[in-house]
């Protein structure tokens, strides 16, 4: 029974990451969206809050913020909204950290 | 995959009622049904047709209209939440003693029971908000 | 409705800032007459809801703190609190109001509704849910 949990604010603007990062249980799954894209970044000081998770990103989220794959943590997934709703699918419920 | 999606937010103000919508489109993309549209919080402003967005920029609530009729979508806008910002039927025009109504093609007004209800009916209860 | 689900509704923001917790309320409040299994987490910000002792008069917002007190009655009293939460916020269980209900299988006794748990803890019962309100 796994959550996909759902992260759209920046780590720097607001605490939901780090909340949904420390309360993931193994298996279940990070998608950032929105804002939530930069907490993604690997130079970022966030980009602590996600190892060991299983992470994944809205492309157009990173697309329309300027933010170029290169510049992501290594084994982030970049999908789009169909993957979106096939994570959704997969995963028993999703939890929305607002 | 029968699915409802919750939307907290207004149109331009949030990123989250533009990505429900595509995250909607490609739902039914994939085949899956989507039990319910449910628009709370400021989110009821997505029914307001009297938006005059920027002509080089998207409409959303026209967006939502044509999502809706295309795919026979059920999208409610909570009453409760509607009154107080002022998104109108005739039917709270009447009760409310309202000069005009706004709302838009494809939304209906009612209570917060639809939620609840889509809650127990789909799969999944996805929310966007900010 | 053909089947019970667990739903949780889970509350993240302080009270009045934004209306976000009052909607949230309406919704659990509108809820109870469906018969799920319902309970409300409260972590982050969410903790300062249920602190006791609100005066909106100086601001001018209706003081919907005592519909907390209500929820029991309407049979909503598996209300977990982060404790991690309110550590970080400087609270304590005694700055949050005694929320009880009434255990008509056990003579009408008072119980507590709130249940303090951890974040570990909180993972768990949030998995145990079907559907997860968020506001």
């Amino acid at each position: 029974m796994a959550m996909l949990h759902l992260v759209n604010k920046s780590p720097y603007d607001a605490c939901s990451l780090n909340t949904a990062s420390t309360i993931m249980k193994d298996g279940d799954q990070l998608l950032l969206i929105e804002d939530g894209v930069y907490g993604a970044m690997k130079n970022g000081k966030a980009a602590s809050l996600l190892k060991g998770l299983k992470v994944a990103v809205l492309g157009p989220d990173l697309a329309a913020r300027g933010i170029t794959e290169d510049k992501l943590l290594d084994g982030v997934d970049v999908i789009d909204y169909g993957a979106f709703v096939d994570l959704v699918a997969a995963n028993d419920r999703v939890q929305s950290w607002l | 995959m029968k699915l409802t999606i919750q939307v907290n937010e207004g149109p331009y103000q949030h990123q989250s009622a533009d990505t429900a919508y595509f995250f909607a489109k490609a739902a039914i993309e994939k085949g899956h049904e989507i039990f319910r549209i449910f628009f709370y919080h400021d989110g009821v402003n997505n029914g307001t047709r009297l938006t005059t967005p920027p002509q080089d920029d998207r409409n959303i609530v026209k967006r939502w209209s044509e999502l809706a009729q295309a795919h026979n979508i059920d999208m409610v806008v909570c009453v409760a939440a509607a009154q107080r910002r002022g998104i109108v039927d005739d039917g709270e025009a009447q009760r409310n003693g309202k000069d005009a109504t706004n709302i838009a093609p494809g939304f209906r007004i009612s209570g917060l029971g639809q939620l609840i209800e889509g809650g127990v009916q789909s799969d999944r209860l996805i929310v966007f908000g900010d | 409705m053909s089947e019970t689900k667990k739903m949780m509704y889970i509350n993240r923001r302080a009270p009045y800032g934004t209306i976000y917790a009052w909607e949230s309320l309406e919704v659990v409040l509108i809820g109870a007459a469906f018969e799920q299994d319902v309970s409300m987490a409260f972590m982050d910000d969410g903790v300062y809801q249920l602190v006791k002792g609100q005066n909106t008069t100086g601001i001018g917002m209706k003081n919907f703190s005592p519909t907390y007190a209500a929820l029991g009655d309407y049979e909503v009293n598996q209300i977990y609190v982060e404790k991690e939460s309110l550590e970080e916020r400087g609270l304590t269980l005694d700055d949050l109001q005694h929320l009880v209900w009434e255990d008509e299988d056990e003579d009408y006794a008072e119980k507590d509704s709130i249940r303090l748990v951890t974040r570990t803890e909180m993972a768990d019962v949030l998995a145990e849910q079907d559907v997860l309100f968020n506001f």
